[in-house]
């Protein structure tokens, strides 16, 4: 099946419904409208212990998706600094709890655990590839950027960035598929 | 290193994978044209500083000094400031200090500083083991093979791959380091050396892991091996990963 994927993306705008979260495909390619939220390991032990005190979040996660990623700082005249993905499993603790309040998608760099695929099947998520490392690239793609939560973090806090055609590719969908497992299947070469 | 992404991007068969080296290099040209991060993981700083015998260093400490430098470039350089001040504590220290800074005496009066900022991703995915030396080269090159296999799409490949054999615990890694100084691709200059690096690039590059670890042929770009003498009764390995935001710069004073 992956040998039928389009090379040409699809444009996805936040905040997503389920219907389109389910058309997803591993292998396919992205580009995400809208708003992504990031989160690094601190706000995400933030976000998880005011979820289990059954306190408010500061942020709305029905319908959104967030950026595991940490920017460098803004040079003057900009609107942010190099903003790449970061390695998603040190999120994994925490995602499915962020997941079963209806986030609908993730964007890092990285395999999941098997407690996360099985929550975006669960509950209609996605995890998307980012491509670690090209975040000047990717910093284009960023409009606008505002902190919206926990300052105090630096570049742990939580920023709303405003992106146009954010480029990421699927690689956890609803239906159980993980392009790492088969990208590396269909790769490898015997001799 | 452009070059050697260039190469990466002909050979690799996957089309994501192209596409992929292909935002990897229009990246490259961005940061540079821009004077801006390629990677906002902007690293550890790594300092290697051969201090010729005959150099006498004057008006405070060099270790201080070169702190400063650490300070001021990631402060009025706009890198991401992605050092904790104690490993359990994880307190940021706000300015990238300290920085990890190794010495080596060496003949002469000249001093030599080389500076290798070092990412998170990466250098998570390293790993050492003591190997029995009955397991001999094999040994090395499964221990190799299941590192890069392990680490996957975490350490953002096309990678480099630092190999350090022999020695004892720590030199074993170090000697992995040091071999990422080399710039990349460069055969270490043993023959047999050589073979063993582009052997292991061959069959690294077989295991399908492909750029982001999302399929393909092109998982390393290099493979740099280092060996020392080592112990009658050891065979240490260390794998050093770095990604392909490779970044060096020395100078000689
Ligand atoms: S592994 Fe390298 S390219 Fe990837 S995020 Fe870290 S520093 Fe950047």
């Amino acid at each position: 099946m992956l040998e039928n994927i389009s090379m040409t993306p699809i444009r996805l705008k936040t905040p997503v419904t389920d219907d389109i979260i389910k058309q997803l495909r591993i292998g396919q390619k992205v580009l995400i409208n809208g708003f992504l939220y990031t989160g690094r390991d601190a706000a995400h032990a933030k976000l998880v212990a005011l979820i289990d005190n059954g306190q408010d979040l500061p942020i709305t996660l029905n319908g959104q998706i967030i950026y595991y990623a940490g920017p460098s700082p803004a040079k003057p005249g900009r609107i942010i600094g190099s903003v790449g993905p970061t390695t998603s499993g040190r999120m994994d603790l925490y995602a499915p709890k962020l997941i079963a309040l209806g986030l609908k998608g993730m964007v890092g760099k990285g395999k999941r655990s098997p407690e996360v695929i099985k929550a975006i099947k669960q509950y209609n998520s996605v995890y998307f590839a980012a491509v670690g490392g090209a975040a000047a690239l990717i910093s284009k793609t960023v409009k606008q950027c505002e902190v919206v939560a926990y300052p105090e973090l630096g570049p742990e806090a939580i920023y709303r960035l405003a992106v146009e055609d954010f480029p990421v590719i699927v690689v956890n969908d609803t239906q159980g598929g993980d392009l790492y497992e088969e990208g590396i299947k269909m790769y490898a070469a015997t001799s | 290193m452009i070059s050697a992404l260039q190469k990466a991007y002909e050979e690799e068969i996957s089309l994501t994978g192209k596409e992929i080296i292909k935002q990897i290099i229009d990246n490259a040209n961005i940061a540079e044209k821009e004077e801006v991060p390629m990677c906002q993981d902007t690293g550890f700083t790594v300092v290697f500083v051969e201090l010729g015998q005959d150099v006498h260093i004057e008006g405070g400490s060099f270790e201080d000094a070169i702190y400063e430098g650490v300070r001021r470039g990631y402060t009025e350089g706009y890198l991401r400031k992605s050092i904790v001040r104690h490993p359990l504590d994880r307190v940021n220290t706000g300015d990238n200090t300290p920085a990890v800074v190794y010495y080596k005496l060496v003949p002469g009066d000249k001093l030599k500083i080389m500076v290798a900022p070092k990412g998170g991703g990466s250098e998570n995915m390293s790993a050492i083991k003591m190997l029995k030396p009955a397991e001999g080269v094999e040994g090395v090159k499964q221990f190799v093979l299941d590192t890069v296999l392990a680490a996957g799409p975490n350490p953002c490949p096309p990678i480099i791959v630092g190999v350090g054999i022999g020695g004892t615990f720590e030199k074993a890694a170090l000697l992995a380091k040091e071999s990422l100084l080399r710039a990349v691709g460069k055969p270490n200059p043993s023959p047999e050396l050589a073979d063993l690096e582009r052997e292991l690039l061959i069959s690294i590059n077989k295991l399908g892991i492909g750029p982001q670890g999302l399929g393909g042929r092109i998982t390393a770009l290099a493979v740099h091996v280092e060996v020392f003498p080592t112990h009658i009764a050891s065979l240490p390995v260390a794998v050093n990963i770095n990604c392909h935001a490779s970044r060096h710069k020395e100078i000689i004073l």
